[in-house]
């Protein structure tokens, strides 16, 4: 990045690539004026005061009450209910974001080749992103899955009857992973974009060499195309952490069946906003903060091993 | 027939039968929409046996007090809104970002790429206590009010990276024509931005449209309800068999929005999503 020019650095040739039109240097933040309030009064502020209400007992009509550590410790050792909401949505992500984007490569690798439909395929398997995350959708998703539903009737063919998937503690969640999953549509498009870029000359020159379409997969596709895959992972996991709408109307509002699908981002809302500790809720959302500060981290150090960028030296 | 011709064939055929899975959720919905309520559940089929029109005209019966369309322009005026000031303010932001000069931009540009990853939750209750104060809980400001200060962060970067990419000569000849950034603004980088603008438009009006939580959190009053709260009326109700058909009528008036504005902007969407995305 660029730091920031003085104004005698500015005269200097260099001005001209560095974009700067030598104007009054409180332009910029003229320009950004309606940014630095909301960063000031809507994330910087708020952020702090967050911290410093998750050491309290806060009921939002009387003042804040420190209480310490006291919060942080009852989650960890006397809230079965927020254990219960940790596991839902590590389970959550843990099956939903892998299998979405594998669904995502899988219809992107088979849309990628020249066709007057490409365009109304990729169409179709975008719609449900921009869907899926909607109260209308859960509702239907949800009648889907509901006692002699479509997917009890699909299950019974197989031999495997059901009485509604949302009231089955063993298969309320896959009822909200195969719902994220179904919205592959949006990293496909990104992947789409992805398989573009790479040269179809290394494609050719793997084939004069003998390779087979896996191995043109595994030694070309998978690399040229890892930047994006690792792209995809970290946004996708970012934003199933924070799921919120699906659990909420499937299980109507409660997590249910058996908490199982209790997301992290439910049970806060509960904690705040329907038995008002906002101290405690507070301090979940900080605990939410490194917890996804702490999986992105993880993700970032092992694409150093696997994410391969163009023009670098291995 | 050729083997070439045969692959193709079995290409189309292959590809149509994931669209059709794909599709039959909101096949379903449709056709549940016109299927007698004791009927929909049980049924898989996408053509109803009776049409049962009525659906429509109950789900547009008023709700808790309150006629539906007022759900729809309450929706309507937040979403309205919140393009409006996503659309000033993002851009704005942008443009500084990518091409004025001053002191702090560094550490406030890695600021804003911070927000975009920061989960909404760690600033939550603080706004919710602002909001309070301010005496607006209740009313559309708090969904509206954030808009208007270039909160929305993915949309600041997604137009940074587009002004990157706008070639610097045409700042340049405008400033020798003796424009100021302002005009260089106005008349040079907007309506080069327009595919970006008409981007952040459509997902901003897409995702408000579907918001949730945040309606949820601060709108309580039947008459400030938007679709979205109007539907959750449905979760609540013991899942009264007698309310499915006019919840999937509901449902199915309340996407019709975002399906014809994505039917009219497919390229944008789509499109940008997949530039913003790779440039990341």
């Amino acid at each position: 990045m660029t730091t920031p020019l003085t104004r005698s650095a500015a005269a200097r040739p260099r001005r001209r690539r560095s974009g700067t039109y030598g104007d009054h240097p409180a332009t910029g933040y003229l320009f950004l004026s309606p940014w630095i309030l909301g960063a000031l009064l809507l994330f910087l502020g708020p952020m702090l005061a967050s911290l410093y209400l998750s050491f309290t007992d806060y009921d939002l009509f009387s003042t804040p009450n420190w209480i310490g550590l006291e919060n942080y410790e009852r989650m960890l050792t006397d809230d079965a209910r927020f254990g219960n909401s940790v596991l839902a949505t590590v389970r959550f992500v843990v099956f939903g974001v892998p299998i979405q984007l594998a669904a995502a490569l899988g219809v992107a690798l088979l849309l990628n080749r020249a066709s007057r439909m490409s365009g109304v395929y990729r169409s179709a398997f975008y719609a449900p992103s921009l869907l899926g995350g909607s109260v209308a959708l859960a509702l239907v998703w949800r009648s889907l899955f509901t006692a002699d539903g479509p997917a009890d009737q699909l299950s019974g063919l197989f031999g495997m009857p059901s009485r509604g998937w949302v009231n089955d503690p063993q298969l309320a969640l896959a009822v909200l992973v195969l719902l994220i999953v179904w919205q592959f549509g949006a990293p496909m498009v990104i992947f789409l974009a992805g398989l573009k870029q790479i040269p179809q000359e290394l494609y050719d020159a793997a084939s004069v060499d003998g390779a087979n379409a896996w191995q043109r997969f595994r030694a070309i596709t998978v690399p040229m195309l890892s930047p994006v895959i690792f792209f995809n992972l970290v946004l996708n996991t970012i934003n199933a952490f924070q799921v919120f709408n699906a659990a909420f109307v499937v299980s109507g509002g409660t997590g249910g069946p058996s908490d199982t699908t209790l997301f992290y981002t439910l049970y806060l809302w509960r904690k705040g906003f329907v038995e008002f500790n906002m101290g405690y809720a507070s301090a979940m959302a900080w605990l939410l903060l490194l917890g996804i500060a702490l999986v992105t981290g993880l993700i970032f150090r092992s694409a150093r091993s696997w994410v391969h960028y163009a023009g670098e030296k291995k | 027939m050729t083997p070439a011709r045969m692959r193709r064939l079995a290409w189309h055929a292959l590809v149509l039968a994931i669209v059709a899975v794909m599709l039959y959720p909101l096949a379903w919905m449709l056709a549940s929409s016109l299927k007698p309520s004791r009927e929909i559940v049980t049924s898989v089929a996408l053509i109803p046996r009776t049409w049962e029109w009525a659906n429509y005209a109950s789900a547009l019966e008023p709700r808790v007090g309150v006629p539906v369309w007022r759900f729809f322009l309450n929706t309507a005026l937040i979403s309205a809104g919140a393009v409006v000031g996503n659309v000033i303010t993002c851009s704005l932001a942008a443009y500084a970002f990518a091409r004025l000069r001053f002191r702090l931009r560094a550490p406030m540009f890695a600021f804003m790429l911070a927000t975009i990853m920061l989960p909404y939750h760690v600033v939550l209750i603080p706004q919710y206590t602002i909001f309070q104060q301010l005496g607006m809980v209740d009313t559309f400001w708090p969904l509206v009010l954030p808009k208007f200060l270039a909160t929305d962060a993915f949309f600041v970067f997604l137009m940074v990276q587009f002004v990157r990419q706008l070639p610097q000569d045409l700042d340049e000849a405008a400033r020798i024509d003796g424009c100021g950034p302002f005009r260089i603004f106005t008349l040079v980088i907007l309506p080069l931005l327009r595919p970006a603008l008409i981007t952040t438009a459509i997902f901003t009006f897409i995702w408000t449209w579907n918001d949730f939580f945040q309606q949820l959190i601060y709108l309580s009053s039947p008459d400030n309800y938007t679709l979205p709260l109007a539907l959750r009326l449905f979760v609540d109700t013991q899942e009264s068999v007698a309310n499915f058909g006019p919840m999937f009528a509901l449902s199915v008036l309340s996407m019709l929005p975002v399906l014809l504005f994505f039917a009219a902007f497919q390229r944008y969407l789509i499109d940008g999503m997949a530039t913003s995305g790779l440039k990341g």
